[in-house]
């Protein structure tokens, strides 16, 4: 459709770009009001990952990029190594240091995201 | 005794509140309602320049707040409306000369003398914003399908939600030729971005400069093509379900102006 458009006027429909970037300074407005939502979603990342791998956390990074049509969530995280089978994950990270008074409902309407992770590290099979 | 108590606000400023809040409040008193108008922004006060009632203020929201009047000897009543008075800001005072609670009371002492308080929020979100929706039960955002009122609308209506104040969107200045050529978001856009419920679309229409030169709602103005509009947000705020008009969808071309029913 918005193809068309494009081609039937000969020129690029500005709409189609202010939906993009209003998505995008909406998204970082909402990251930058609640911090502790991307701290949450790490830590619940890796944990999940963790049952099935070791992870080096203090090297974990995750990140929001803006891609071409979409933002992108970057997830490094590097592994130490496979474990043999999923077990519980061992004790938590300790939580990052948080703002004292975090802004309250900042979460609601998550946009969409793509995911993505680049799995960094080893993933040869478990030293004896 | 139990009036819908409802702030106009949008974060920016220049989107149309005070048009908006004018011509609303006037097409519901048209339609029967009392209605009371107030004017939150202190110190930049324009509602009763857009009503044409400057001239006629005698005390301000400052001086009832300060004991300086009755509530009742500060509000303007329209001559033209009968169920239409308007209470007005101060010109020549800071917004922090009154404080939430302040404005709270007497925007409580005003639901008990009609059925609907329209409260034309300043623009911003700080002392006059927070001022304006301390009293209301529930509020319109208005917005212009722009980037920065869409971002602003959204930081507003996020700051409504904290308060667990219920909200809809009236988007301001379509301009459906644009919509249809690509080159202005559409009304789906809009409220698909701020995931808001839709309460009015209003054209881009120039009655409005010329209603405001005057100083006369457009709803009282004959062959108004912007009354009609305005109507039927008035009589969707009532509770009936009105169908939205389709302004910037393929085909509409043909009838828009011709007849915006």
């Amino acid at each position: 459709m918005f193809e068309f458009i494009q081609r039937f006027f000969g020129k690029p429909a500005s709409s189609a770009t202010a939906k993009e970037r209003l998505r995008l300074v909406l998204l970082s407005d909402h990251l930058s009001l609640a911090p502790d939502v991307v701290e949450a979603l790490k830590h619940d990342l890796l944990e999940v990952i963790s049952r099935y791998c070791e992870v080096d956390v203090a090297n974990c990074d995750v990140t929001f990029e803006q891609r071409e049509k979409q933002v992108a969530m970057l997830a490094n995280i590097p592994i130490l190594s496979m474990r043999s089978r999923p077990a519980p994950p061992p004790a938590p990270p300790p939580p990052p240091a948080r703002d004292p008074d975090p802004v309250p409902g900042a979460a609601p309407r998550p946009p969409r995201r793509k995911r993505r992770k680049n799995l960094t590290g080893s993933t040869a099979a478990p030293a004896t | 005794m139990s009036a819908r108590r409802i702030v106009l606000t949008s974060g920016k400023g220049g989107v149309g509140k005070t048009t908006t809040t004018a011509n609303l409040g006037a097409v519901l008193a048209k339609r029967g309602h009392r209605v009371v108008l107030v004017d939150a922004d202190i110190g930049l006060r324009n509602l009763d320049l857009v009503l044409g009632v400057e001239k006629r203020i005698v005390f301000d929201i400052v001086e009832v707040v300060e004991g300086r009047c009755q509530l009742r000897q500060a509000l303007i009543k329209d001559k033209r409306l009968e169920n239409l008075s308007i209470l007005p800001a101060a010109q020549t005072r800071d917004k922090t000369a009154i404080t939430e609670l302040q404005f709270a009371d007497v925007v409580r002492q005003l639901g008990e003398i009609c059925d609907y308080v329209l409260i034309d929020c300043p623009a911003g979100i700080e002392h006059g914003f927070r001022n304006a929706i301390a009293g209301a039960s529930e509020a319109i955002v208005v917005t212009t399908p722009e980037v920065s009122a869409i971002r602003d609308a959204s930081r507003v209506i996020g700051k409504l939600q904290e308060r667990g104040l219920p909200l809809r969107l009236i988007v301001n200045r379509l301009r459906p030729e644009m919509v249809r050529s690509g080159d202005m978001l559409s009304v789906d856009d809009v409220t698909d971005i701020l995931s808001a419920e839709l309460l009015g679309i209003i054209p881009d229409d120039e009655e409005v400069i010329d209603s405001t030169n005057k100083g006369e709602p457009i709803v009282l103005q004959t062959e108004s093509r912007l009354a009609a509009v305005y109507d039927k947000i008035a009589r969707r705020l009532e509770g009936e379900i009105v169908p939205f008009t389709t302004f910037g969808a393929p085909g509409f071309f043909a009838r828009f102006f011709g007849k915006a029913s």
